[in-house]
């Protein structure tokens, strides 16, 4: 835990329906923000921005629906509050999404088509450095968990990173549009909190 | 930190990369910058486990059952060849599940796929794995094959969900390569009691060794019969290493959310689901209880109308050769 943040910084709701919701709250916090749990419309009235977490997408979308959150989740993005997905998350910001269930619903919000499970299974789960010019400094360590990657971008969608190697190189993993940031990959679980800091930066734009 | 290939006698599922296998005291340290993806490392197995939190994983023995589970928002399946209560009653040898039934289960949902391995069979565990099963759940609900060692974790490429009863158990397992924990439990009960001396013991441990000294950490780990480089962790941390979710004799909504408040990080349900009576509604009940598990409205508006719940068993009247706890140490 580090140091309590100013007053004034930025609140960043991280969507706690299910999944690594503490991971993420460790590096907001140290990126100096101050962070909540959203688990109700009223919780997310309260933020500035949302941060949806890694996790089993399925579950986080049905729980979202049962609890009457998604409607209030895309009101949210279209009024402009910045989010930010990993992995499940990046599931949740697609807007068209293949290999999911029938009845999945997600947020949408970054004209992408997102593949689920795209990697394939556990045991084809891995972490491989990647570039990401948008960030200062070195490569990115990503960890990829039964992740999703883009199949495809629409116009006004920013690609941040691609994998580099392997027989997945070149998929898209690691992308923007507009105030939705979203990567395939979990940066919540390395320590390298330069895509918080990115998606902080965002924030306070946006702000 | 050396990476290895996949060893001898490891048939896993004919992957892309290279596996990485590692000693548990490296675990935690980060791998050296390399842009050749790498499979099977502590990190990707552990944070496999970390995505699961907050959910309920449902223990299934066919693949209508399995989409049962699925539809009711369960994080993941878990195969077995029958739930703990039918092993109870039936008695028998329990086994990992026929594979053309673990493939069924695979084939129809898109959900995490967990199945049982029976304690120390190393060879279930390689074939669970060259199936494709994402978790291997070395339990003691099946009959032990092995009744000294548990399998050599590090050896695989799949991670591995093992039981505990107390600290040092759990950290024996961590030792071995285990890449998550749960509560033992008594499965196949209904009755929670176990479970919640589990989870009461385990972060009690965790509690008490946080406020010793360095100096008293060598001899605490003697007597956890523990590795001590985890017991120091441990102190350093006031946390397991890996995720631990709670299992064992859960049956209804309130018992998930008693088992969240007490600390878990999630959620196991066996027989308490499909041998309930009506098992679509308990499943997504026990599902909202474990998400909203600190408000007791929510509790108890899906706690209604649920059916009969499964019976259940007194653990006193359980003979001692009956209780699955014991089994592993």
């Amino acid at each position: 835990m580090t140091a309590a943040a100013a007053a004034d910084a930025p609140l960043i709701g991280v969507l706690a329906l299910q999944g690594d919701v503490r991971e993420h709250e460790h590096v907001l916090q140290s990126c100096g923000v101050r962070t909540s749990r959203v688990r109700t419309p009223d919780q997310l009235a309260a933020v500035d921005a949302l941060v949806i977490p890694g996790g089993e997408s399925t579950t986080m979308s049905k729980l979202a629906v049962d609890f009457g959150l998604i409607d209030p989740l895309r009101d949210a993005q279209e009024s402009g509050m910045p989010m930010y997905g990993s992995c499940a998350g990046m599931i949740m910001l697609a807007d068209r999404l293949e290999g999911g269930r029938p009845d999945q619903q997600t947020i949408g919000g970054i004209d992408m088509l997102v593949r689920r499970n795209a990697f394939g299974r556990q045991v084809d789960s891995f972490e491989a450095d990647l570039a990401m010019p948008a960030l200062d400094g070195p490569p990115v360590h990503a960890v990829f968990i039964r992740a999703p990657w883009v199949e495809s971008v629409g116009d006004g969608v920013e690609v941040l990173g691609h994998v580099e190697s392997g027989p997945a190189a070149g998929r898209i993993v690691a992308v923007r549009h507009g105030r939705v940031l979203a990567t395939s990959f979990h940066p919540e679980l390395t320590g390298d909190h330069r895509i918080h800091e990115y998606f902080v930066a965002m924030v306070r734009d946006a702000g | 930190m050396e990476a290895l290939q996949v060893p001898r006698g490891n048939p896993g599922p004919a992957s892309f990369y290279t596996a990485r296998v590692r000693s548990p005291v490296s675990a935690n340290v980060s791998s050296n910058a390399d842009s050749t993806p790498q499979i099977g490392t502590s990190r990707v197995k552990r944070g496999m486990a970390e995505m699961l939190k907050g959910g309920v994983i449902m223990d299934v023995v066919n693949s209508e059952q399995a989409k049962i589970a699925e539809d009711a928002g369960a994080v993941a399946v878990m195969a077995l060849e029958r739930v703990p209560a039918d092993i109870r009653k039936d008695g028998g040898v329990a086994r990992m599940s026929d594979p053309d039934i673990i493939d069924g289960i695979i084939e129809a949902v898109s959900i995490p796929v967990m199945a049982k391995a029976r304690i120390g069979h190393f060879v279930e565990a390689q074939v669970l794995q060259s199936l494709g099963v994402d978790y291997v759940h070395e339990s003691e609900v099946l009959t032990p094959a092995d009744e000294k060692l548990h399998i050599d974790k590090w050896q695989f490429t799949v991670p591995f969900v093992c039981g505990s009863t107390n600290l040092g158990e759990a950290l024996r397992r961590i030792g071995e390569g285990a890449a998550m924990i749960r509560s033992k439990g008594e499965a196949g009960t209904g009755n929670v009691v176990e479970a919640t001396r589990h989870m009461r013991q385990m972060l009690g441990d965790i509690r008490r060794i946080q406020g010793l000294g360095d100096e008293e950490l060598f001899n605490t780990a003697k007597e956890l019969g523990a590795p001590y480089e985890l017991v120091r962790e441990v102190h350093d941390t006031g946390k397991l290493p890996v995720v631990i979710f709670t299992a064992g004799g859960l049956a209804t909504p309130a018992d998930a959310a008693m088992m969240m408040q007490l600390g878990a990080e999630g959620v196991f349900v066996g027989s308490g689901i499909f041998k309930s009576g009506d098992p679509a509604k308990r499943a997504n009940a026990i599902v909202q209880a474990t998400l909203h598990y600190d408000n007791p409205d929510v509790i108890a508006k899906v706690s209604r109308g649920l059916g009969e719940a499964m019976v259940g068993i007194n653990i006193d009247t359980l003979p001692e050769s009956e209780r699955y706890a014991g089994r592993g140490r």
